[in-house]
């Protein structure tokens, strides 16, 4: 699973389906949740994204701002289980 | 009748020891079963050791816990005790912890609190910030619940308790919402459990599912204070496991055959977005007789896409009711008729927001709006619609809504003032905006600038004084409001802020961050958008304040 094509599509996402201003830079290292670009709500739809578009299951246990605030935190987890199924 | 909402957990607990009170889902799945001798067991030991630390009648007690077990027992222990309990929102991850102790310590100083419950860990720090107030600290570990068997103690007798006696109070979220803690009498709150559950036609068949927080009236009374009254098992889970987990909803209400559940309109919308359809493979949703809508703005249209999405699974159409209900009236105003799909009402569009009429319009007319009917009072309560003056309008004309009834709030705890200006002559002036038509209810704005996401109060002066205090942000030159979100199914909150100097793009989303960011910590809302905008581009009105209104307008116009 190629880190930047997961990255490319989650950024994609995350500006069309959980926010509103769709030039907003976020930054990769950016907090997303933790900073109040968007809600609680999202951190359910970003497991089913996973799901859909890379095959990877993040148990609902793990889908906490704590593992998930970021871009990277998410490229990491959605590429680390990923290699692992394959 | 019973006197007090005590009465019928001690009786039951004589008379049917081994009824199934409550299921509880804890957020690792694991489920316990408590029955009608063992939750009275485990309130008689939260009365007790609030007893040990000169806890008695008409002392306040607020709850500092998540959700979970504990904080069931020791709402009802500090009941037993005559004492009044307020459940306070737990802390979340995203709320800055110095700031909320800190909110903790001004409700116990504004409301005179007598004793904070609150988990160990919890302890020191809150001691420390209440010392000097006569406030003292529970802590969970210190109440013996290792000791309860079970076993109905014949010793224990609850206090004498008077209908007219304030059971317990209920506070809105916020610096503002603190300061106004409706204050329910016993009464009150048993004569809603009868007329809500004549209304619902409740009875000993039912399950209650609820995934709702008990801090707010709708979770607190209608998933968790009306089943225990009348006697009616609730399966209850986390708030934040449901919102991580949606489908955790759908497995209760088969797994327990659910007959009831209360949700606000954005749950529709979220467990549609949420809930995977292999997570629904073998689901049973028929015995589900009715999913109540209630708490902010019911949407057709999440409606119908809830409806699209489960109805596979056994989700009857007539399930899809409705309520509309505030704290201040313990809980619900009206309802829909159970087994029938609320109503709906298309109207002209620009006549109900120009005109203030609701004319009936065809369901494909251009410009036609359809708004939900919340159904009929319930018995005991009476609607009537009046305009700015306080007189009384015609069927179908917009106004403000107002009521009266049996379950009332008593007052705003200890606030004379705004307890006058809220009841006037025995009517509760609710600052919903809405119309009557054949006897049914429709609810179609707010009077006042009240912002509702996702089933939560939010005041705009909050939000504004945060803003307030940004450095790059004019001081007194923010605005706040509401602005519908489709796609979520509720409102999503909006800043307008105007910026003290002209700012380099990078310097302006710094200041964006930075204002979220402390929103966030304070308040738990993620704003929706925030617009930093030249002086002078607020509009005031002649009094020289920022109307919000105007400016909702002039925003939509100028960035949607």
């Amino acid at each position: 699973m190629d880190p930047n094509e997961v990255r490319n599509s989650l950024r994609a996402f995350v500006l069309k389906e959980l926010l509103n201003n769709p030039s907003y830079p976020i930054e990769d290292d950016e907090p997303l949740i933790t900073s109040g670009l968007v809600d609680s709500l999202s951190l359910a739809l970003i497991g089913v994204f996973a799901e859909e578009s890379f095959g990877v299951y993040i148990p609902d246990t793990d889908l906490t701002a704590e593992n998930l605030d970021t871009l990277n935190q998410m490229v990491d987890r959605i590429v680390s289980d990923g290699n692992r199924e394959t | 009748m019973s006197e007090s909402l005590i009465q019928p957990i001690i009786q039951r607990a004589h008379t049917q020891p081994d009824h199934l009170t409550l299921v509880f889902i804890e957020e690792n799945g694991d489920r316990e079963d408590i029955n009608a001798a063992q939750f009275h067991a485990k309130a008689v030991a939260f009365a007790r050791a609030l007893q040990a630390i000169d806890i008695g009648a008409d002392d306040l007690v607020v709850l500092v816990l998540r959700h979970s077990q504990v904080l069931l027992s020791a709402f009802w222990g500090a009941m037993y005790l005559g004492a009044i309990p307020s459940i306070f929102p737990f802390l979340t991850e995203k709320l800055d912890p110095d700031l909320y102790m800190e909110r903790v310590r001004l409700l116990v100083a504004h409301s005179d609190m007598r004793a904070v419950i609150t988990f160990p860990e919890f302890k020191p720090k809150l001691e420390k910030l209440l010392a000097g107030l006569d406030c003292r600290v529970l802590s969970t570990d210190e109440v013996p619940m290792g000791e309860v068997t079970g076993d109905v103690d014949p010793a224990w007798s609850a206090a004498e308790i008077s209908g007219e006696k304030i059971a317990f109070l209920q506070h809105s979220s916020g610096t503002t919402g603190l300061q106004k803690g409706v204050a329910l009498s016993h009464r009150a709150v048993l004569n809603q459990v009868e007329s809500y559950g004549d209304a619902i036609q409740l009875d000993g068949d039912d399950v209650v599912v609820s995934w709702l927080p008990l801090y707010h009236d709708m979770g607190l009374i209608a998933g968790f204070v009306m089943p225990i009254v009348a006697g009616v098992p609730v399966v209850m889970m986390s708030p934040f496991h449901w919102v991580r987990d949606p489908k955790i909803l759908f497995q209760a209400i088969d797994q327990y055959r659910g007959t009831l559940c209360w949700l606000p309109n954005f749950a529709y919308n979220h467990c549609v977005r949420a809930v995977r359809l292999r997570d629904l493979e073998g689901v049973d949703l028929s015995h589900w007789r009715a999913a109540i809508n209630c708490s902010e703005p019911v949407r057709l249209d999440s409606h119908q896409r809830f409806l699209e999405r489960f109805a596979p699974y056994g989700f009857r159409e007539t399930a899809l009711t409705t309520c509309y209900a505030m704290a201040e009236n313990t809980l619900a105003v009206t309802q829909s008729t159970i087994g029938e799909q609320a109503p709906v009402d298309w109207v002209d569009r620009t006549a109900l927001q120009e005109e203030r009429r609701a004319i009936p319009a065809q369901g494909d007319a251009p410009g036609a709006l359809p708004v939900v009917s919340c159904g009929y009072p319930v018995s005991g309560c009476e609607v009537a619609i009046v305009d700015e003056e306080g007189h009384r309008l015609a069927d179908r004309q917009v106004g403000e809504i107002i009521l009266r009834s049996n379950c009332m709030l008593t007052e705003y705890y200890a606030r004379p003032t705004i307890t006058a200006e809220a009841i006037r002559d025995g009517w509760y002036y609710s600052g919903d905006m809405g119309y009557i038509a054949d006897g049914q209810v429709y609810v179609s704005g707010r009077k006042n600038d009240l912002i509702i996401v996702s089933g939560k109060n939010i005041y705009p002066q909050d939000l504004e004084a945060i803003a307030n205090t940004q450095p790059g942000v004019h001081p007194g030159r923010a605005v706040a409001f509401g602005v519908s979100d489709e796609r979520l199914g509720t409102e999503g909150t909006v800043m307008v802020c105007e910026m003290e100097n002209a700012y380099q793009p990078e310097e302006k989303l710094a200041i964006e961050r930075e204002l979220r960011r402390r929103v966030v910590q304070q308040m738990d809302v993620a704003l929706a958008d925030v617009r930093l905008v030249e002086r002078k581009w607020l509009i005031k009105t002649s009094s020289g304040k920022i109307g919000r209104p105007d400016n909702r307008r002039k925003y939509l116009q100028e960035f949607r």
